[in-house]
């Protein structure tokens, strides 16, 4: 563990969608925090609740969400002391977000506005959230636009003149502006191609050394995370599934979910593995089941699911990395069970 | 377009395809070729020059980034964009659409299945209504009972079940992979020889595509499916198919038995491909050390200058291997041993160890 304070800490954070039909529990009682100059991935799939954890902690949502509970604080080296982001009110909520905790976007396309130019972006934000003229703004944008490689040339391009990889670097840049503590990335790269994801995760890796903010790396991906994370949280249902080094998630899986998940990509490298995949669907948030919310898809399931209360527990390990999971039946020794699950029985390719 | 010496060009065509052990002929490209006029003097060229085969009961898949063209191969396939040059066989016959009713039948033989089960569905129709209407177009006279027998029996067939809970839905109550299974049944309610899916599953969480991909497996191999599958993922065009194509720039650069392209890949732009898929057994690989050659910025670089090229390999402005020929003559696509080809003035440097294996052809 990192001794120093996390820069961002979450703490049994709860947020709903309230609807007619009752509320929709996104994020329930999640605890998660972040240090200076790491890699936190959050993996889940749609509907996990990963982005409202994300854009919930920034408090960038709007009613009908509503953060039913828990805190978040936040300890920068430009803050006084830790602050309690949920307490702040309009003004110093926009001296937090963009100075200190930046968001890239997951649609590129959508977040840049189409009728301005890349340098308008660019000097807009700078202009918003720093005091600065507005040669030194200019010349500020240009050296953004160096950082992610794209040439100054490009500058006067409108985001339609732009391919998906260099409207996501943009977007990298502009969120760099103000030079943040915390680089908040909701699948970045999900709509772009393996190579141009490969060079731009290259370069975000590239900037976080030379930079040394945090990164929370929204994604679906596991096997992107596995490889750019320095930790892994993985989310189910609105709950944290399982918290640890990515090492660990990668040869000690604990949690039932995740051992799903890393079944469930087909790997270039290496031998061909068996591919079980996880049968069946999320649950319905309005209406979660009693207990583990994974329990229908689970293949190591029995009746002291139904019961189970959800917390994350310590998995001891020698390596004395923290390794928590949510699961209070499954260890990482644990066996898989005997019993296959509905899709391993027709596996891909006969 | 090839300016290859002494009557290359015969064995062009030699490649066995590693589909062809699975079942007879459905479908041939033979040497497909789209333009877009994109401007009074700018020509794209989509598609240049494709030639493939589809068997029944096998899987070939098009492995290509986005803009490679491997959804005009797929729209030229079906029949929704008319072909610039080259021609397209069914069965051995070349595709005839010039009356409605042949026009008819080689839309029920050959169905397309789209990336985004969200809008290749209508929201104001229910299940019942996406299904039914093929089964009338395509399968002649039946009564109504008839007609919803058999939209049960779709429904059944990709797992929908029970089927009785799922015709009254409209799209929005389904999930996404709910409504790629509607999308599937919709196009097997034309009883199809040929099924063209376009990124079928790449719209969809991890956890549900295996699902997918299987059921996929699965209706190819119930209804002896000649199936081109069409993705940017290569790791599951791996396990998946039989023969994988690699397009880049309108052009097939390399073609395979799928286990044996992908763990030795022969052409320079699949080998960056293959290098480019997270690899969670190589931790950290390149990424942690972005300063070594192909790192970010110099790809970067080399991707705007790719975009201009139009004499050569296509490929040469990002390929570390590139010498003044790549960049002056087109390679063809030529076979380098008895099942896979590739179109590269280079291969010697870049895959020796396969040019050695496959030499012993003579070619």
């Amino acid at each position: 563990m990192n001794p120093t304070a996390p820069v961002l800490d979450i703490s049994d954070f709860s947020v709903v969608y309230r609807t007619p039909d009752g509320d929709v529990r996104a994020v329930n009682d999640v605890s998660l925090a972040l240090h200076t100059g790491e890699v936190v991935g959050l993996a889940g799939e749609s509907g996990s609740g990963k982005s409202t954890l994300a854009y919930a902690a920034c408090r960038l949502l709007r009613a009908p969400a509503l953060i039913t509970g828990g805190s978040v604080t936040y300890s920068g080296r430009r803050a006084a002391g830790p602050t309690d982001v949920l307490q702040l009110g309009g003004h110093e909520l926009q001296q937090l977000r963009w100075r200190e905790i930046a968001i890239v976007f997951q649609s590129a396309m959508n977040a840049l506005n189409p009728v301005l130019n890349v340098r308008d972006q660019i000097t807009d934000v700078i202009h918003a959230h720093l005091r600065m003229s507005r040669g030194a703004a200019l010349e500020k944008a240009a050296s953004l636009l160096d950082l992610v490689a794209i040439p100054r040339s490009r500058l006067r391009s409108y985001p339609h003149e732009l391919s998906g990889g260099m409207r996501q670097r943009v977007m990298i840049a502009m969120a760099l502006a103000a030079d943040p503590e915390i680089v908040i990335m909701d699948e970045p790269t999900t709509a772009l191609d393996v190579v141009v994801q490969r060079d731009i995760l290259a370069q975000i890796v590239e900037l976080k050394e030379q930079l040394g903010f945090a990164i929370l790396f929204i994604t679906h991906d596991l096997s992107l995370l596995l490889e750019l994370a320095d930790r892994i949280a993985v989310m189910y249902a609105g709950q944290l599934m399982e918290v640890a080094a990515a090492t660990e998630i990668q040869h000690q899986p604990a949690h039932p979910y995740t051992r799903g998940l890393l079944t469930s990509f087909p790997s270039l490298h290496g031998p061909r593995r068996e591919l079980a995949g996880i049968p069946g669907t999320p649950p319905d948030l309005r209406h979660p089941p009693p207990g583990c919310p994974f329990l229908p898809r689970c293949g190591y399931g029995t009746d002291a699911c139904r019961t189970v209360d959800m917390r994350l527990e310590r998995v001891a390990d020698p390596a004395g990395l923290e390794h928590l999971t949510a699961c209070p039946f499954v260890r990482p020794e644990t066996p898989a069970p005997q019993r296959p699950s509905a899709s391993a029985e027709q596996e891909l390719q006969a | 377009m090839s300016t290859n010496g002494a009557g290359q060009d015969a064995v062009n065509r030699d490649v066995v395809s590693a589909a062809a052990a699975r079942g007879p002929l459905a479908m041939e490209a033979v040497s497909i070729s789209k333009n877009f006029r994109l401007g009074r003097a700018t020509v794209l060229h989509a598609v240049r020059d494709v030639s493939f085969a589809l068997y029944r009961g096998a899987v070939v898949a098009l492995v290509g980034e986005s803009g490679s063209g491997k959804s005009t191969v797929a729209r030229l396939l079906a029949g929704q964009e008319r072909l610039t040059s080259g021609e397209i066989r069914l069965d051995g016959h070349p595709v005839d659409a010039s009356t409605r009713r042949s026009f008819r039948r080689y839309k029920s033989d050959v169905q397309l299945v789209f990336q985004d089960p969200f809008s290749s569905l209508n929201p104001v129709h229910t299940v019942r209504h996406h299904l039914e209407r093929p089964v009338r177009l395509h399968q002649g006279r039946k009564s109504r009972a008839e007609v919803a027998g058999e939209v049960g029996t779709l429904l059944d067939q990709v797992r929908l079940i029970p089927a009785d809970q799922f015709t009254g839905k409209y799209p929005h109550e389904l999930s996404g992979g709910q409504r790629q299974r509607v999308s599937f049944a919709r196009a097997l309610a034309a009883r199809p020889a040929v099924l063209l899916a376009d990124e079928p599953v790449s719209m969809l969480d991890v956890s549900i595509r295996l699902e997918m991909l299987s059921l996929l497996d699965d209706l190819r191999r119930r209804f002896e499916l000649a199936l081109l599958y069409i993705t940017h993922d290569i790791a599951s065009a791996r396990y998946f198919a039989d023969e994988v194509l690699v397009m880049y720039a309108g052009q097939i650069v390399e073609r395979g038995p799928a286990e044996e392209l992908t763990q030795h890949p022969a052409h320079p732009y699949t080998q960056l491909l293959v290098a480019s898929a997270p690899d969670p057994d190589n931790l950290g690989g390149w990424l942690r050390d972005p300063r070594q050659p192909g790192s970010a910025t110099a790809a970067a670089q080399t991707r705007a200058q790719a975009a201009a090229v139009d004499r050569g390999c296509p490929f040469s402005p990002r390929c570390p291997f590139a010498v003044d020929r790549c960049r002056e003559d087109a390679p063809a696509l030529l076979p380098f041993s008895a099942t896979r080809a590739a179109a590269c003035w280079r291969l010697d440097v870049a895959a020796p160890e396969l040019l050695a294996k496959g030499e012993t052809g003579g070619g």
